[in-house]
């Protein structure tokens, strides 16, 4: 199919070639509603659109089951098609025809199509997702699965699924973890973004605001690495220090690390919004005696406090819904508890640990990291929503 | 008089303690910014302290006899002493070097071979499992000045390896260039024209609204959830291979479109209003406008958000794991639909290995990520300055 559809886009260019020429050579002498090569866009057009629409449409249909096309009828129909487009084309190539209107409505088209796409995706997900957490609460009731206290989907048999996805522990984790990470990444991220913006000169601006971004581009597996490999020892060894008892796989290492993973994200988002409160609120304020800081606490940091907010709810849902930082730092084993020292787990832990395992694509365990990711995908769209409302709020203040 | 003094006093002691808050406020401001500075030069100097090491490995001269006995037995080919220190991996190969190269036959060459990880990472200083009897007689070849640390360009020719010595990463490198051309002819086309539509063409109606709502909403979707989308969509419903570098890059093309639709969004915007009155004075339509015109005059902007974006889907493992592209693969895949790997999801596998010598290896492999996404994001920053135009 790849290969008739290469063939048919080179013949097509090589017409579109020769009728380019043939219109130049005829639009000397007579006048012609389009530029040559438009006519030249309109011929190909017909000629490979109708045979690619039959393409389209047969290979849906075999992808959702409905009809098989046989090749036996697919080849003399799609070059029979070709060729009618073909003749459609060609006879059109005369100089009272459109051809600028017509492409650029194919173009017009195709743009439509691919900005659906994005909605698509969307659709796409919410759908895959939906369908399969649809059959996993079949088998495991909604209520027992929100409020349920303990996670053993290996114990789990056919028919026998009671009891045993209770998601708490799990939710604890990654909301301990979750917690753990804004209380690094906040204080440092807000403190930093206002040392940018208010105090530092433009040299030392220009150098940490990059600084900070590798930060960001770091990828999370690197820091799922260094966490367990560097952190991890670490914390255990301060642990046992100061009389304590810490597990290799401790909540306290992931929501570090990915404390540290969020700061770009919270001083870039904060540095902007300070960076927008008008100037003469600092003037007006400094005016009157006030020190910086007094200034900063009581006049721009409350005017800046919608668009921080936000920055701290996209640092929360880029958070919970982290993966690799806790696939390779935090544990396996669901655990409900306050201490951060013991090992605890998270929804992408277990999602990564159902879908990677040698399960039958239908067991209830696999099932299961549909339903949660279904959780994760309602929580961090509510956190996205309520973020775009709260900076809605914060532009019609000063705009 | 004396209540002005006391006033006074009072005045100044408030003072006083309002210029320390200040100095308090301003201090932890750039404690902040310190601790994150004093992270990034840490987590570097860790990485880097981790992975230099691997770019050495062990090597042993020893005599190797080419001849029938070596060919049956590939263990016979050098002498028993040497059997434990020298990679299996290596010898294995033996036979089958034999048959491609005739003429070595019934000879005893001096060559320098693969050492095992052991007496790599005992050169190295690093824990190993070598007994004392080894130690010893690497000791001695040492001062004979037949072991040494050489570079090691297994690393880089060969793909993964259960023999940590052989293991490299050129095949999850292939791998990843593979899943990044797919992620490029997907996302690249498709984020442009959706930018395009919605900057120049759009009418201000329901659709687009639902569109824009729909492109942020993308963006902050976790990118676990792509994963889940790319198994039940891709792999079960339209039955694209399972592990192959095509469901990768289909993937990550989704993940790396809000990025690319909202660069580019932002490259066009950037195009003054007064260029395209100009075209349209001219009698230009709407669509040579934008190809003529706004489309050249953005295409910096455009290329730097694509490279930042194809950067992001570089480092990007989560949703690879989960459409099955973490399993051991020691080939270099040579086709779009054959199984693969990526440089992350190998330095994920990596990681998890219990054997030592595999740590510096991760390392290693971080460091040619990082050193890789870093020039990516230095071409974009160059693009940026060189092409910029300002209005």
């Amino acid at each position: 199919m790849v290969n008739s559809i290469l063939i048919l886009s080179f013949m097509a260019v090589i017409s579109g070639f020769f009728i380019l020429q043939h219109v130049k050579k005829k639009a000397i002498h007579s006048y012609w509603h389009s530029l040559p090569a438009y006519y030249a866009w309109f011929a190909m057009i017909w000629m490979t659109v109708p045979a690619l629409c039959l393409f389209f449409f047969s290979s849906t249909l075999h992808l959702l089951h409905l009809y098989d096309v046989s090749t036996s009828f697919l080849i003399p129909s799609t070059i029979l098609l070709t060729l009618w487009g073909t003749w459609q084309g060609l006879k059109q190539i005369k100089p009272e025809t459109k051809a600028r209107e017509g492409v650029e409505k194919v173009i017009r088209v195709s743009l439509v199509l691919a900005a659906s796409i994005s909605i698509l995706t969307t659709i796409g997900i919410v759908l895959a997702i939906i369908f399969e957490a649809m059959q996993f609460f079949h088998i495991v009731s909604v209520w027992d699965f929100l409020t349920g206290t303990h996670w053993a989907p290996d114990d789990a048999t056919e028919g026998n699924t009671q009891g045993m996805f209770g998601s708490i522990p799990i939710f604890a984790g990654t909301f301990m973890i979750t917690i753990i990470a804004m209380c690094v990444a906040v204080p440092i991220g807000i403190l930093s973004a206002v040392y940018m913006s208010e105090y530092a000169s433009e040299k030392v601006r220009n150098t940490a605001k990059p600084a900070l971004e590798i930060l960001a581009g770091v990828p999370t597996v690197v820091y799922g690495f260094f966490a367990a490999i560097t952190v991890s020892p670490l914390i255990v060894k301060f642990a046992e220090a100061v009389g304590l008892h810490a597990d290799y796989t401790n909540a306290l290492t992931p929501g570090l690390v990915m404390g540290i993973m969020i700061i770009p994200f919270i001083s870039s988002l904060s540095d902007d919004v300070i960076r927008a409160v008008p100037r003469s609120l600092r003037d007006g304020s400094l005016a009157l005696g006030t020190t910086m800081s007094e200034t900063i606490i009581r006049i721009v940091l409350p005017a800046a406090l919608p668009g921080i907010i936000a920055a701290c709810l996209l640092g929360i849902s880029r958070a919970l819904g982290e993966t690799m930082i806790v696939v390779m730092a935090a544990g396996l084993r669901p655990n409900l508890t306050w201490n951060p020292l013991e090992g605890m787990t998270t929804v992408t832990v277990r999602i990564v640990d159902a879908l990677t395992g040698d399960q039958a694509f239908d067991s209830p365990e696999t099932l299961s990291a549909f339903g949660l990711g279904l959780v994760l995908l309602v929580i961090t769209l509510m956190l996205n929503v309520l973020s775009i409302y709260v900076i809605r709020r914060f532009r019609s203040q000063y705009e | 008089m004396s209540k002005q003094v006391s006033d006074n006093m009072q005045i100044n002691k408030r003072l006083r303690k309002r210029y320390r808050r200040e100095k308090a406020f301003k201090g932890s401001a750039i404690l902040a910014l310190t601790l994150a500075a004093v992270f990034l030069v840490f987590f570097f100097y860790n990485i880097i302290n981790q992975g230099y090491s691997a770019l050495a490995q062990a090597q042993i001269l020893v005599e190797v006899h080419y001849n029938e006995a070596s060919q049956k037995s590939y263990r016979k080919a050098i002498d028993k002493s040497y059997r434990k220190i020298v990679s299996r991996g290596w010898l294995r190969t033996l036979p089958l070097y034999m048959e491609d190269h005739p003429e070595v036959m019934n000879t005893t060459r001096h060559e320098w071979v693969v050492a095992t990880a052991d007496v790599d990472q005992y050169l190295k200083n690093k824990p190993n499992r070598l007994k004392d009897k080894q130690k010893r007689q690497i000791d001695k070849l040492q001062e004979e000045g037949k072991v040494q640390l050489n570079f090691n360009t297994n690393f880089f020719t060969n793909g993964d390896s259960k023999m940590a010595e052989l293991a490299g990463i050129k095949s999850a490198l292939v791998g990843s260039i593979y899943v990044l051309i797919v992620t490029l002819l997907v996302a690249l086309p498709i984020g442009v024209m959706t930018a395009v539509y919605l900057e120049e063409f759009a009418p201000d109606n329901r659709l687009t609204q639902i569109i824009e709502v729909n492109i942020n909403n993308l963006a902050a979707i976790p990118s676990i959830l792509f994963g889940l989308l790319g198994l039940a969509i891709f792999i079960n419903f339209f039955g694209v291979p399972r592990s192959s570098s095509l469901v990768g890059g289909l993937t990550l093309a989704l993940m790396t479109l809000p990025v690319i639709i909202i660069t580019t969004r932002a490259a066009l915007r950037a195009v003054p209003h007064t260029i395209r009155e100009a075209a349209y004075g001219l009698g230009a339509s709407r669509w040579q406008t934008v190809w003529h015109h706004t489309l050249p005059l953005a295409l910096p902007g455009i290329l730097t958000g694509s490279i930042i974006g194809l950067a992001q889907a570089m480092g990007e493992t989560a949703p690879l794991l989960i459409i099955g592209m973490m399993a051991y693969i020691p080939d270099t895949p040579s086709g779009f639909t054959e199984v693969a790997t990526v440089l992350p999801a190998q330095i994920f596998t990596w990681a998890g290995e219990s054997i030592r010598a595999y740590e510096e290896r991760t390392a290693a492999a971080i460091l040619v990520l990082l050193s890789l996404l870093l020039s990516m994001n230095s071409l974009a920053v160059w693009l940026r300055k060189r092409f910029e135009t300002r209005w």
